[in-house]
């Protein structure tokens, strides 16, 4: 661990240089341009103090996107609208609804296809192809016409979330539910073990790491659903609109303090399916 | 006259490949009394392990007649008349040794005390009685393929089929499992078929040689141990022992002057 912080630190101190620059490099036009309006010259020190502290700038400065999260997380309460927490967690609920619907229904049809030779012909190909459409061209139908049904609210979202996420279940557990070797399927049959059993005893437990590897993959993608279903919605709720609003407004700092919000949130929900990997892989002996 | 535990007459199976038509078995005729120690022994490519497959009705002879215990190989497969040990241990890394051994009797439907009953006693007979908790991975090759052996013990099979068991393990860890096969075959009385590679091992453990050779696979020789049954390792040294291994060879290399 010791040996890792320092090029970790490296890497995120070059980050930050990289960005502080870039913030200087892209905000100056805006500077010279009012000073120009005010007929004023700008020594370079003015212009960069400036460039760091803009209300609208291009690129917000860390410390600006760092003040926008701080505010938006502890300065508010969490009730209030302008409360990023508060987005956070509609955004969560939803993310969570969706993920649950996806993983059951990527197991159940991956279920279905390791026992049907008839649905791993048909489902295959249409869950590949539901992939291939854009989910940006797909969200805004999804939420229109359930909508009209009068279906509004998290379940929209969670649709398109859940559409996302199942797709990684579907194919780990294809492949986790396959991974058992003919010699371990004639095991069985020297047993005369039932299909069922052999599902309960041998092919679920086998498929357990490649669960968890695309469990990550999709709380992921479901986050990532879930953002963009809230975009076309004109949802005022959630870290999608807080994106939406923010650049409708040119509010760079507030785009830019949801997005880091996002990624915290989904750092976040990896880790937590990481750690429920460790503890049920270690209490089941397949890890050390 | 007792009627013989597994009795294969004109016994013929063709695998059809990419490649056409392969003879895996050609006219075997064999017989195996209850107790025997038999042993396959020939090259890649004899059917050796497809006899053992078909024994066990894991593969399907095309023609021929192929009885166990007098029913089917298919309805004594169903009655869950043999154990088979595979040349990998094949344990489950999710269940510790004595939910390895278990996994046969939870399918067969044991009530739990018996399972538990079970499993001591088959740990002991291989030698592994503190290992229940352990995980495979805690255990060496050898250790875990005593494991897969007290697993096809456990129940009540009074046939064992082994397809080459210690085909992956070092020569040192080899002699000592062959003499604890050996002791414990005299324990428990079962009717074991072995496949095997190496003609030291089979003329130490068996009462009868099959000795089978390739294109197409068939049975050459025949042989009738005359070892007694008690037998220390160092039988291995012994004018009869070298006499039976020399028969297995000449069987093996007339095999190969067809081709």
């Amino acid at each position: 661990m010791k040996k890792s912080i320092l090029p970790i630190l490296t890497v995120l101190a070059a980050i930050v240089v990289i960005w502080y620059a870039g913030a200087v490099w892209l905000n100056s036009q805006w500077t010279y341009d009012q000073a120009a309006r005010a007929g004023v010259e700008v020594t370079f020190s003015e212009m960069v103090s400036d460039t760091l502290t803009q209300a609208r700038p291009v690129l917000p400065a860390p410390h600006q996107v760092a003040k926008g999260l701080w505010d938006g997380i502890a300065g508010q309460k969490i009730t209030s609208k302008r409360s990023l927490v508060y987005h956070a967690w509609i955004t969560f609920s939803a993310t969570m609804a969706g993920f649950g619907l996806g993983t059951i229904a990527g197991i159940l049809l991956a279920v279905g296809i390791v026992h049907s030779r008839a649905m791993d012909m048909s489902v295959m190909p249409w869950a590949i192809a539901s992939q291939t459409i854009p989910i940006l061209a797909i969200a805004p139908m999804v939420i229109v016409v359930l909508a009209s049904l009068g279906i509004k609210g998290m379940l929209p979202k969670a649709i398109i979330a859940a559409y996302l996420s199942f797709f990684p279940v579907l194919v780990g557990m294809v492949k986790g539910l396959r991974a058992p070797d003919a010699m371990q399927l004639d095991l069985l049959r020297t047993y005369n073990a039932s299909d069922a059993q052999g599902f309960w005893k041998l092919r679920l437990p086998a498929s357990m790491p490649y669960l968890f590897a695309s469990l990550k993959v999709g709380i992921a993608a479901a986050l990532v659903g879930t953002i963009v279903a809230e975009l076309p919605a004109g949802a005022t709720q959630g870290l999608g609109a807080r994106l939406l609003s923010g650049s409708y407004y040119g509010q760079t700092i507030q785009i830019w303090a949801a997005l880091f919000g996002a990624a915290i949130l989904a750092a976040l929900l990896v880790l937590v399916v990481g750690v429920v990997e460790r503890i049920t892989l270690k209490r089941k002996g397949m890890a050390q | 006259m007792r009627s013989p535990v597994i009795d294969a007459k004109d016994l013929n199976l063709i695998f059809e490949t990419n490649d056409g038509p392969v003879q895996a078995l050609k006219d075997v005729n064999l017989s195996i009394e209850r107790g025997d120690f038999v042993s396959f022994i020939g090259p890649s490519g004899c059917g050796k392990t497809t006899f053992l497959r078909c024994i066990a009705a894991l593969e399907h002879p095309t023609s021929g007649s192929l009885t166990v215990n007098g029913i089917s190989p298919e309805e004594a497969r169903k009655a869950r008349s043999y154990g088979y040990v595979f040349q990998a241990a094949g344990l489950y890394p999710w269940r510790t040794i004595a939910g390895n051994v278990k996994l046969p009797l939870e399918i067969m439907g044991y009530t739990q005390a018996d399972q538990e009953a079970r499993v001591e006693k088959v740990l002991s007979l291989v030698d592994l009685q503190g290992f229940a908790k352990k995980f495979p991975w805690q255990l060496s090759g050898g250790m875990q393929q005593r494991a897969s052996i007290a697993r096809a013990l456990a129940f009540d099979a009074d046939i064992l089929l082994m397809d080459e068991p210690f085909g992956a393990l070092d020569e040192i860890v080899r002699d000592r499992l062959n003499e604890e096969l050996l002791k414990l075959w005299a324990t428990t009385g079962k009717t074991i078929g072995f496949v095997t590679h190496s003609i030291p091992e089979a003329v130490y453990l068996s009462t009868k040689i099959v000795v089978m050779s390739p294109r197409p696979g068939r049975i050459t020789d025949v042989i009738e141990s005359t070892l007694p049954k008690e037998r220390p390792l160092d039988i291995r040294d012994s004018a009869e022992f070298l006499a039976i291994a020399h028969r297995v060879r000449e069987g093996l290399r007339a095999g190969h002057a067809y081709d």
